[in-house]
């Protein structure tokens, strides 16, 4: 986004007769760099270039795509609660997660099982935290990333978070940056805009990633707002907004990395809406054929993100039939065990119910703890 | 050192903790310049800076949202709300994440914030500025309610309520900020959370309250006195989580309990305590727990307002029927 601004009253005297004029103007991009076949539309990023980085996204896509179809398989079966599968958005995911460092903050909702994945988040404790078990979010591995906000399922809620979070980064001088993703439903909600217009404020280092998949449940982008594009939101912040074809996971990548270092330097925020398309249900619990016609969904089953990478990736001659099936079958080994590991997770003992509700039990608490079945062994 | 009213405790007990601990910082709408609309930051912008004293922009969900995000990256977020009347679009943030990020985390991350809100009536303020709502807050498991009666007790709290792991709301009696002094030294010494304070001590009746109605308590124990009934007046103090021990042995030396507060009577925290007593105190008691509160209404503009608080006649009234009962 650029932004020019003339607020100085014309000299000169009355020359021309219109009595208002421009202010400010604004320009919004759009940045792809695949084609939906896999052809590169523009050069691509110097990371782009490096052999093994995009290999390694395709891993990565194609490892959130199967984990989350052995999710929903596990929640047919009875042996897992509610899954919000993220197939079709795993570009956006795993390429937002590419582009942070370890040592960035990351924010985000119940759709960014890509991102977890790359940020070191366990499979087992993923499946663990759908099953209805807070040990999930403890991300107790050795590389887990523990400074990260355990997903947030109240809409935009998270957003205020993300500011505190790159107002103390800041406030201590780390060259440091905070990501918060929301979806496009969330760019409704007034606790979405305070959090963007203060990140605007005190010039934070935080990027705001809204991952437009068009749906919000059952309400379309239509019903959510009148405007262009949600990454024009920014404007009103005072900060730059941009679009990203989301399905491109070298744009990104590219968009979102350009972004944190920005931030990471001192230029405060940025907003990126990156364009994609829930080809799923909202969640295991939801039916999408009730709200929206098979035809749309079979237009974007074209624009496919690991297709498309795919497609690149064939094109360049770094990939193979034969590395795709070792890969799926790898990814199969990968997933099987950490669903192995996750159901000989014995159910949390009752006692668990007062732990970590405050550091300490208060006294008054003590009574109901102590009268629980089974409590005192735990 | 010279005595000092509630809002100068308050005021005491942030510069105190925003000295000794660098990961303190003060947040709210016009904390800075301004010091605060009851003056309560007055004087720490000058003294700390705007990044530690930071006038926020006019958004009350943020203001709760960011003190979240901060005590998740170890700070020790103290918001400043200008009105509890205002608290209301950041209840979101309180109930859905504050007081259960480490719940949610298994103590990975945690939530040591304290929001500070100026509450109650009787200042003759316009509408929307005299909310009693201690009681939304307190039904919410994971947090603590605290609310200050005196300027020892504010400076205390406060500084305990900071000190504190884990989220607190903090409400002081607009009531009583510039009500009285008192002599508060500013050792850096804390008070207790989780106790309630004996105020006076009695034999005929125990009186319970919290906040401003602390004053119109502690004046009908007076009163009370001079006819020869003896009332013992505690001071709840930390509404959530509740310390019935206290009010227990004192129902057990006294046999009657009435409990004074400014909110609304329907599922206030009143109603909490009568039915521990209820639980645990049932056999102790000669005659019925009685609550003297706020109506069930619309608290009422300027100038209905004294007829809503409770009044040491209503007060009087309900320990005279107790005594009467038995």
């Amino acid at each position: 986004m650029s932004t020019s601004a003339n607020v100085a009253p014309a000299r000169g005297g009355a020359t021309g007769r219109d009595p208002s004029e421009c202010v400010a103007r604004f320009e919004l991009r759009l940045t792809r760099f695949l084609g939906f076949d896999g052809q590169m539309l523009a050069p691509l990023p110097a990371f782009a270039r490096e052999p093994g980085t995009l290999v390694q996204a395709y891993r990565d896509m194609t490892l959130t795509r199967q984990f989350d179809q052995r999710a929903v398989a596990l929640q047919r079966t009875g042996r897992l609660g509610t899954y919000p599968s993220s197939l079709g958005q795993e570009a956006t995911a795993v390429g937002v997660g590419a582009a942070m460092a370890r040592s960035d903050v990351f924010l985000g909702t119940y759709r960014e099982t890509g991102t977890m994945l790359v940020r070191g988040v366990q499979m087992r404790d993923i499946l663990l935290y759908w099953s209805g078990d807070t040990r999930g979010m403890a991300h107790a591995g050795a590389d887990a990333p523990v400074e990260d906000f355990p997903l947030s399922v109240p809409i935009a809620s998270h957003a205020p978070h993300a500011v505190g979070v790159a107002y103390a980064l800041k406030m201590r001088h780390e060259s440091r940056a905070v990501v918060c993703v929301l979806g496009d439903g969330a760019t409704s909600k007034g606790d979405f805009y305070e959090a963007l217009n203060a990140a605007g404020v005190w010039q934070l280092p935080l990027v705001f990633v809204v991952v437009n998949n068009h749906w919000a449940i059952s309400v379309p982008r239509s019903i959510q707002s009148h405007a262009q594009t949600l990454a024009q939101k920014a404007i009103a912040a005072g900060i730059d907004g941009e679009q990203v074809d989301g399905n491109d996971v070298v744009a990104v990548r590219h968009v979102i990395g350009e972004a944190l270092s920005s931030a990471r330097m001192g230029y405060g925020p940025r907003l990126v809406e990156a364009l994609t398309y829930r080809l799923c249900d909202h969640t295991t619990a939801d039916d999408a054929r009730r709200y929206r016609l098979a035809a749309e969904v079979e237009k974007h089953q074209g624009l496919d993100p690991i297709a498309r990478l795919r497609g690149y990736l064939t094109t360049s001659g770094v990939w193979t039939n034969a590395d795709e099936e070792r890969l799926m079958t790898e990814h199969r080994q990968n997933i099987e065990a950490a669903v192995s590991g996750y159901l000989a997770v014995e159910p949390p003992p009752p006692g668990a119910m007062f732990e970590h509700l405050f550091e300490r039990l208060p006294r008054a608490l003590e009574a109901q703890r102590d009268a629980l079945p089974g409590a005192m062994s735990s | 050192m010279s005595a000092i009213t509630l809002v100068e405790a308050v005021n005491q007990a942030l510069a105190f903790e925003l000295d000794a601990d660098p990961s303190v910082l003060v947040l709210g709408e016009d904390v800075g310049a301004n010091g605060g609309v009851f003056r309560a930051t007055s004087g720490l912008l000058q003294r700390y800076g705007k990044a530690r004293v930071v006038d926020t922009p006019l958004a009350e969900c943020l203001i709760a949202g960011m003190s979240v995000g901060l005590a998740a990256q170890g700070m020790k977020p103290v918001a400043e709300f200008q009105f509890m009347g205002f608290m209301y679009s950041a209840i979101d943030q309180v109930v859905n994440h504050a007081s259960r990020l480490r719940y949610r985390t298994r103590g990975r991350l945690s939530c040591p914030l304290v929001l500070r809100a100026p509450f109650g009536a009787g200042i003759h303020a316009p509408e929307h500025h005299s909310e009693s709502a201690e009681a939304l807050f307190a039904h919410i498991p994971g947090l603590r309610v605290v609310v200050p009666s005196s300027p020892a007790r504010a400076y205390g709290l406060l500084l305990a309520a900071i000190r504190d792991p884990d989220p607190v709301i903090f409400l002081e009696p607009t009531r009583l900020y510039r009500l009285g002094k008192e002599e508060v030294p500013n050792n850096g010494k804390a008070l207790a959370l989780d106790s309630c304070f004996v105020l006076r001590d009695g034999s005929d009746v125990t009186l319970v309250t919290w906040g401003a109605a602390v004053r119109e308590t502690l004046a009908t124990a007076e009163r009370l006195s001079t006819e020869g009934v003896q009332a013992e007046v505690i001071d709840v103090a930390t509404l959530a989580p509740l310390d019935m021990e206290t009010i227990l042995d004192s129902v057990e030396k006294t046999g009657r309990c009435v409990i004074v507060h400014e909110a609304a009577k329907n599922c206030g925290v009143g109603a909490e305590i009568a039915a521990r007593l209820a639980d645990d105190g049932l056999l102790r008691l000669l005659a019925p727990v009685r609550r003297v509160t706020g109506y069930d209404t619309i608290l009422p503009p300027a100038r209905l307002e004294s007829l809503f608080l409770p009044q040491p006649e209503r007060i009087c009234a309900a320990v005279h029927e107790l005594l009467e009962a038995a």
